[in-house]
């Protein structure tokens, strides 16, 4: 079993180093990465799922257990202890939903026998997070930016279902996050969200603050932004609960915000 | 010499890929020369002998196969990489004709294919993949992580025993086991031969006869309905 993931200091955009002695992610931790659009959040997640060694751009290292990660990690996915979800919003694939999981969960799930279930189960946990339901014949290239984020989320948990989680910018595309992040919460893994959502930030342990491609600061969660977190999460429900009627045609009078004040 | 081929559909990042490795290997203290054969039209050669100052060289194809042109001037090819200094000759081919492959059996055979593309890709590209000793997934940046996992998995099922690296090759990332590949292989050696063999036969329209109609032709011809068979003497 994983107990820690290493990144050693590599450097920004212009070459000035990170911002910290290395980054050490223990098991069961809650992370998230912050920074502006543009400075390198995705680049560093990348890093850690492809275990970069010095040859990404960045030239950061990542260790597993304080060491290189054995190449199987890399190259057989039977193996990979990293779920990454992308930012992608569209699928390229142009496979039918239910043959492109069961073949992913073939590679990925020793078990040969479980792959069925595992099919069926991640299409129940996609549908959770989208409006409209996903159908297992339905071609994956025909999906919306929801449901194809809804389904990578379903896939990474439930057929990837490694001890590591990356998460780009689950907020985006109009998923019901908070449904995936209290799904995705049930499993001890490390989670490391990229994130500009201050539900999620405050959520997390500590979150890694990024600009211009180095990373600047590592802030842990406080006791005052614990208790401010209550107070967010209210408001949060509250646009969500706006969001949601919208979606189904109806009038909004503010009503939904009287609890707030 | 060391020599490494890499072939693979247009616009599926040859060029790139081995950009990087020639960059690489230079930087490990290699000589390298680079060949590009392609059937019209091509800059490749220019491009890297502007960004990396090494010997370079095209050839167009033009009537002949791309996969069989490389073999006519392989030999010659490889004479002027050694003239020219070089202790390793890459080749980039066109890759247009899917019946062939231009691998040899001194050297590495390489194939680049991008994960953008469909997932029946590997099923459609034959000898230039089973042929192959390593294939060079790119654009692994374009695609979510579960994709390049089941497009990895499509490649296996055709090519159980080619080896599968990816790449984004536009930031060079993965490029170090390719490079290590290249100088794992066996050398080039006098008296090489092709891998696999060719498909034999060619028919009148490769000598220019134009009428539409397998009535019209004569050698190898093929029918809507029926198997391929021999017309003439
Ligand atoms: N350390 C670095 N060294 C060199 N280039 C970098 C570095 N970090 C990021 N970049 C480059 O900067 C660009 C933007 O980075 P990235 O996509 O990671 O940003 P982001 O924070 O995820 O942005 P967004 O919020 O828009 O998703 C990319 O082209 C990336 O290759
Ligand atoms: N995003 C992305 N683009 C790539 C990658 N590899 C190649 N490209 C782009 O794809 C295009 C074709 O690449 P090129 O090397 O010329 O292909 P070739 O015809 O096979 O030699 C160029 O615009 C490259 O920049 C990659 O890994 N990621
Ligand atoms: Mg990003
Ligand atoms: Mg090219
Ligand atoms: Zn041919």
């Amino acid at each position: 079993m994983i107990e820690r993931i290493t990144v050693t200091t590599g450097h920004g955009r212009n070459g000035e180093a990170d911002g910290m002695e290395r980054l050490e992610l223990r098991m069961g931790d809650v992370v998230s990465i912050v920074g502006p659009t543009g400075s390198g959040k995705t680049t560093l997640i990348n890093d850690i799922e492809l275990f970069a060694d010095g040859d990404t751009p960045s030239g950061r290292r990542v260790l597993i257990d304080g060491a290189r990660p054995p190449a199987e990690y890399r190259h057989d996915p039977a193996r990979h202890p990293i779920a990454l979800i992308t930012q992608h919003t569209t699928f390229l694939s142009d496979l039918p939903v239910g043959l492109f999981l069961s073949t992913h969960a073939k590679i990925r799930c020793t078990v040969a026998s479980g792959a069925v279930d595992l099919v069926e189960e991640s299409l129940a946990f996609a549908n959770q997070l989208t409006g409209e339901p996903i159908e297992a014949h339905s071609r994956m290239t025909e999906l919306s930016g929801g449901q194809t984020r809804a389904l990578l989320i379903a896939d990474a948990a439930i057929i990837c279902s490694t001890p590591i989680v990356l998460l780009d910018e689950v907020e985006n595309a109009g998923i019901h996050r908070t449904r995936a992040i209290e799904l995705l919460r049930r499993y001890r893994k490390i989670f490391i969200f990229v994130t500009h959502d201050p539900r999620i930030a405050l959520l997390s342990d500590y979150r890694v603050v990024m600009k211009n491609g180095r990373i600047t600061a590592v802030l842990h969660t406080d006791e005052a932004e614990r208790i401010f977190a209550v107070k967010v999460s209210r408001l949060d429900d509250a646009m969500s609960d706006l969001r949601d009627r919208l979606r189904h045609g109806m009038r909004l009078d503010g009503t939904e915000l009287r609890g707030l004040a | 010499m060391r020599l490494a081929i890499c072939a693979g559909p247009a616009t599926t990042g040859k060029t790139a890929v081995l950009r990087h490795v020639a960059r690489k290997l230079l930087s490990l203290g290699h000589k390298v020369a680079f060949l590009k054969i392609d059937v019209q039209y091509a800059e490749e050669d220019e491009q890297l002998a502007a960004e990396l100052g090494i010997p370079t060289r095209k050839v167009y194809s033009g009537e002949l196969c791309p996969d069989h042109c490389s073999v006519m001037v392989l030999g010659d090819a490889l004479a002027w990489a050694a003239a020219a200094g070089a202790d390793v000759l890459l080749v980039e081919t066109a890759g247009l004709c899917l019946r062939c492959a231009p691998y040899v059996d001194g050297g590495l055979g390489l194939i680049v294919m991008e994960a953008t593309s469909g997932m029946n890709l590997p099923l459609k590209v034959g000898p230039m993949l089973s042929l192959a000793d390593l294939a060079v997934v790119t654009k692994i940046d374009r695609v979510s992580q579960a994709e390049r996992e089941v497009f990895r998995a499509r490649i296996g099922e055709v090519a159980p025993r080619v080896k599968v690296r990816e790449v984004n090759a536009l930031h060079g990332i993965g490029i170090d086991p390719i490079v290590e590949e290249v100088l794992a292989a066996p050398l080039a050696f006098e008296g090489m031969q092709l891998r696999g063999n060719p498909p034999v036969g060619t028919c009148t329209i490769c000598v220019g006869k134009k009428d539409i109609g397998w009535q019209s032709h004569f050698g190898v011809v093929r029918p809507l309905d029926n198997q391929t068979f021999y017309r003439g003497e």
